[in-house]
């Protein structure tokens, strides 16, 4: 062997390794994650983390129910919002519509979900906080729902054009009307993507912070109906992570923790879906 | 059904052949009008979303007109609003978290793209999506608690004893600022990196790399001689991809980048960003001009990750389309 050759052989295995170093440090960034969170957080979750609301600066104890509930709120509102309208529009973008108003449509939708979730919150504020004069649980609602729309609508969209148009075809030629087709054939066909694309929505705004600073606010008590501020586990484990309590950080770490173990688990579990699915391709 | 034969595509209307009355006695009218509406608002909410940021913030920028861009009084008591320090800050976190994640990405996607056999390169692939799943707030945690006191007693002292020559890397050790914001950035994009240029990568067709093999390069030259540059405008793609996710980002560059307005050549030195400033003020604004420069400063955002996004868009799309082959050497 030559030892140009040597050294190029050299340089490629070399270089083939540091590739291997790259996507070894990248995956392990999540363990690292992981292994902090849980070392740091899990001593502090306990029955009453997810049954006792915060108590003031100086006591022991007390936990995060109150987030753990608005959360629960604002996620609930944000699907009511955001599924409806991106499942019903991509129904329009990959059945009915034609090419220049799909196009709009599509360029829309790219571009609300490039938009940095902070301009998301100063929106839902100038739109629902500013003319009711109150900080809402249903303005935090809002404005997570707006992040959910456009990546339900393009990820269903896609899962409806994987459906074959065999399928279509089969359908109308048993005489089923257009929407027929589409609730009983297509839909049906289609629904383990669209469920993944739900569920991957709704893992992305559970752990929005930005768009809940200045919408939902945050809230040390219950937060009765729809209409009062209120506290969302994001926004808790931000202010608790700031304040200076040795105490208030344990419980940051706890609710980090339970905040991500929710948003991995919904993600394995949509691509679990997904993966058993028969007619659907991969996105 | 009374229904004459209809030629049906995916995407087009049905053949127009029926009369209108027909059609909508069976539904397909309604369906349509009612799922129309629902596309069309989400055309409408972008509008409204660009139209609110405008009125918004028209009052600031008739006042200060292109010195808002120039000037870094921030000053809420006497309304002088500049935002250079947190443009300022913005663009140098952005910056640094690209030099960190643009290579690590980069090499991570080529190896899952041309060197790991199929089951290794999805299995970890899937492990880069759930990092992609993990919320700001969360990187912000592990910022303050675990890299900014690491930052503080090692990598920066180390920094200044070794580079402090440099006006990069002088002044105290803050453990926040610049450098920490870039690097807890780098770790956020850096999955966005890996995805987006993992699928470019294996889109470049297979007679490309069979070709250079062929010629007697080695694995690594028609990988990097060959392969990468048939897929360069995609990679480009997602490091535009990255960078609109950079700037945007708020919660974990709030919470390591100190958030003082200041201008300064170290990458030690604490910082401000459009984000971070948005997100500390905007519930506090003051007075009118205040709350309309915060405005404002989101429309810059809006605008920079508007453009961004689009580039980004184009250039992967290109890519796809030029190598459309199933590539795995």
């Amino acid at each position: 062997m030559s030892p140009r050759l040597r050294w190029r052989k050299f340089v490629s295995g070399f270089m083939l390794t540091m590739t291997g170093v790259c996507a070894f440090v990248a995956v392990s960034v999540l363990f690292v994650i992981l292994g902090y969170l849980v070392y740091h957080g899990g001593t502090s979750i306990s029955w009453n983390f997810f049954t006792k609301l915060p108590v003031p600066v100086g006591e022991t104890g007390g936990g995060m129910a109150n987030a753990i509930l608005g959360s629960a709120k604002l996620l609930l509102l944000a699907t009511l919002v955001g599924v409806p309208i991106g499942f019903l529009g991509a129904i329009y973008l990959a059945e009915f519509s034609g090419g220049a108003t799909a196009f709009v449509v599509r360029y829309a939708a790219d571009l609300l979900n490039g938009v940095p979730s902070i301009v998301i919150g100063i929106f839902a504020f100038a739109l629902v906080v500013h003319p009711f004069k109150h900080f809402s649980t249903l303005a935090g609602g809002f404005a997570l729902g707006l992040m959910m729309i456009p990546i339900t609508l393009r990820s269903t969209e896609e899962f409806l054009r994987g459906v074959p148009n065999a399928l279509r075809e089969a359908a109308m030629a048993l005489g089923a009307s257009k929407w027929k087709t589409i609730a009983t054939v297509i839909v049906p066909a289609a629904y383990r993507g669209i469920l993944t694309a739900v569920l991957l929505a709704f893992a992305r705004v559970a752990g929005e912070t930005a768009p809940l600073l200045f919408t939902a606010l945050g809230n040390q008590f219950w937060s009765p109906g729809w209409k009062q501020p209120t506290a969302s586990l994001p926004v808790m484990i931000y202010t608790y992570a700031l304040a200076p309590y040795e105490d208030w950080h344990r419980q940051a770490w706890a609710a980090g923790l339970v905040l991500l173990g929710l948003i991995l688990i919904i993600n394995i579990v949509a691509r679990a879906i997904l993966s058993r699915g028969i007619a659907v391709p991969r996105s | 059904m009374a229904t004459t034969t209809t030629t049906v595509s995916s995407g087009g209307p049905v053949a127009r052949s029926r009369s209108f009355l027909s059609r909508l006695r069976e539904g397909d009218e309604i369906a349509s009008m009612v799922t129309f509406l629902f596309a069309a608002s989400v055309v409408l909410v972008t509008v409204l979303l660009v139209f609110e940021l405008w009125q918004g913030s028209a009052l600031a920028r008739h006042k200060f007109g292109f010195n808002f861009f120039r000037t870094s009084v921030w000053d809420p008591i006497f309304e002088q609003f500049g935002a250079l320090p947190f443009i300022y800050g913005t663009l140098v976190t952005a910056t640094v978290s690209l030099l960190i994640a643009v290579p690590l990405g980069i090499g991570a996607a080529i190896f899952l793209a041309e060197l790991a056999p199929a089951r290794v390169s999805d299995t970890l692939e899937f492990f880069i999506d759930l990092l992609a799943a993990v919320p700001s707030v969360i990187y912000g945690v592990l910022g303050i608690f675990i890299v900014v006191p690491l930052m503080r007693q090692y990598i920066q002292p180390a920094l200044k004893h070794s580079l402090g020559f440099l006006p990069l890397f002088q002044g105290p050790a803050y453990g926040v600022g610049f450098l920490t914001a870039g690097l807890v950035l780098a770790i956020m994009v850096i999955p966005y990196i890996i995805s987006v240029s993992r699928e470019v990568l294996l889109s470049v067709p297979r007679d490309q790399r069979e070709a250079a093999l062929s010629l007697g390069a080695t694995r690594w030259e028609s990988t990097w001689k060959v392969v990468v540059p048939f897929a360069r405008a995609g990679i480009f793609g997602s490091i535009f991809l990255a960078l609109a996710r950079a700037l945007g980002e708020t919660m974990a560059v709030t919470m390591v980048i100190g958030n003082t307005p200041t201008i300064s050549a170290s990458l030690l030195s604490p910082g401000y960003s459009i984000a971070a400033v948005i997100a500390n003020e905007f519930t506090e604004a003051t007075g009118e001009l205040h709350t309309q420069s915060l405005i404002e400063l989101g429309l810059v955002l809006f605008i920079l990750t508007f453009i961004l996004n689009g580039l980004a868009r184009l250039l992967i799309v290109a890519t796809s389309q030029r190598g459309s082959g199933t590539g795995r050497a």
